[in-house]
């Protein structure tokens, strides 16, 4: 049970939920965004999420959108179970396949997970790799950008901002992808990491989460598992230091083994999305 | 703390009842509603004991707010009456302690309701969100199949 009160809004027009968030701030609440909700209301249950409003986004038409032309047009509030019936972006379904539980997938939607306080958000990987764009609207209209643009750490919105869509061109859609989540025991559960890899123009890319708190790509990262004067173990070496932040050790599984099961990872990716084949 | 009126269709019944902002529906078919079927577990959408039918999807009633519930329709184990899976729980002895039962049935439900040709994957998919600490999941797997053949059976004949 949730220990506080807060509003409830259910808007129907973009404009109105912008409206309302900052109605709701000059009287001095705290509002947020409400989607699928799981998190809200499981750290909200705990006292580690606290807000006196919601607004929830759930019958905004655009958000709920689903359109495919040259490039394919996916609503933050589709659950993720909606973004694996559509079968239309295998890379981004083998990611939210993993994520929670089959009924949490009901529930927890594709914006939730992208603007989520969980540390591994695995939908943001092929959306990343794919150098896909979302579209965010704040009382200034609507702008489109580069997700890579704005996803440091976390998506980076400004107060009252809300993520509307993600586009993805379906050429991206098209190039050969890897993912795999390693879990420290069973097939359901927080991940050990995830790893997720494209190959775009003979060069493997790759975004990681699970490594460190956030998820990320890393340019440098990539240069060093695509320079084919090294061999396959130098390349992952000098990948490795470039990992951008403390690599996590706690109940799922210790630094040093984040560390050998990534490099046994990439040893994978390079083998099967190649990159391997020049091995010095 | 503030309540508001809101209806929820359960069960095939239109109710009426007040509820706080905040309260999950899991709470409100409890406590309000005396609907006891739906059971409290993690609170944490892990468990699977408070699933319910949401519009023909198994959803976990603690991870939904009473409010987010109107206009959907709702039901809850309660409103299950001798259905296959029901009797292929009896039948299998899918069930030892019995605390996840609801929850596993409702589930088993929507699935068999939602894809009658379920394959093996599939089903070991669905059943992944329902925890039963008796461990009883042979059984489990057992009454869901032999459900679903039977449902197949009636299509079919």
């Amino acid at each position: 049970m949730i220990s506080y009160d807060f509003d409830y809004h259910k808007p129907t027009a973009i404009q109105e939920a912008l409206e309302l968030f900052q109605a709701l701030k000059k009287q001095g609440k705290k509002p947020v965004y409400f989607s699928g909700g799981t998190e809200i209301i499981t750290l909200g249950r705990v006292n580690e999420l606290v807000t006196d409003a919601v607004i929830d986004i759930k019958a905004i038409p655009e958000c709920n959108t689903y359109k495919q032309d040259n490039r394919l047009i996916l609503g933050a509030a589709l659950t993720l179970t909606n973004v694996l019936d559509l079968q239309s972006f295998p890379f981004l379904e083998k990611a939210v396949a993993e994520i929670a539980d089959n009924t949490a997938r009901n529930k927890i939607t594709l914006g939730g997970n992208i603007c989520a306080n969980i540390i591994y958000r695995e939908a943001v990987l092929p959306l990343l790799l794919t150098d896909s764009r979302i579209l965010l609207a704040s009382l200034d209209g609507l702008t489109e950008k580069p997700i890579s643009e704005l996803f440091h750490q976390e998506l980076q919105l400004k107060d009252g901002e809300l993520l509307v869509q993600v586009m993805t061109d379906l050429e991206a859609i098209q190039l050969p992808f890897y993912i795999v989540k390693k879990r420290r025991q069973w097939g359901v559960g927080y991940p050990l990491i995830t790893v997720a890899a494209l190959r775009k123009q003979n060069k493997v890319h790759v975004a990681i989460s699970g490594l460190c708190s956030f998820p990320f790509r890393n340019k440098q990262m990539e240069d060093s598992l695509n320079n084919e004067q090294l061999s396959i173990d130098e390349r992952i070496e000098a990948a490795l230091k470039h990992i951008p932040a403390t690599v996590l050790d706690d109940v799922h599984g210790s630094d040093a083994y984040r560390i050998f099961v990534l490099k046994n990872t990439l040893r994978d990716i390079l083998r099967v999305l190649g990159g391997a084949e020049n091995d010095g | 703390m503030d309540e508001n009126a809101i209806t929820l269709s359960i069960n095939g019944r239109d109710t009426t009842c007040f509820v706080r902002n905040a309260a999950t529906l899991l709470y409100i078919l409890r406590e309000k509603l005396g609907l006891t079927g739906a059971k409290p577990g993690c609170l944490n959408g892990d468990c699977g004991a408070c699933t319910i039918d949401v519009d023909g999807e198994p959803m976990k009633s603690c991870l939904m707010l009473a409010v987010e519930g109107e206009g959907k329709k709702i039901t809850t184990i309660e409103g299950m009456k001798q259905t296959t899976i029901q009797s292929q729980f009896i039948e299998k002895f899918a069930f030892q302690c019995g605390y996840c039962t609801p929850g596993f049935i409702m589930n088993c439900h929507a699935l068999i309701q939602k894809h009658p040709d379920a394959t093996d994957d599939m089903i070991k998919n669905w059943m992944e969100s329902n925890i039963c600490r008796c461990t009883g999941y042979k059984e489990i797997e057992d009454a869901v199949k032999t459900a679903l053949r039977q449902a197949n059976q009636n299509t079919d004949g």
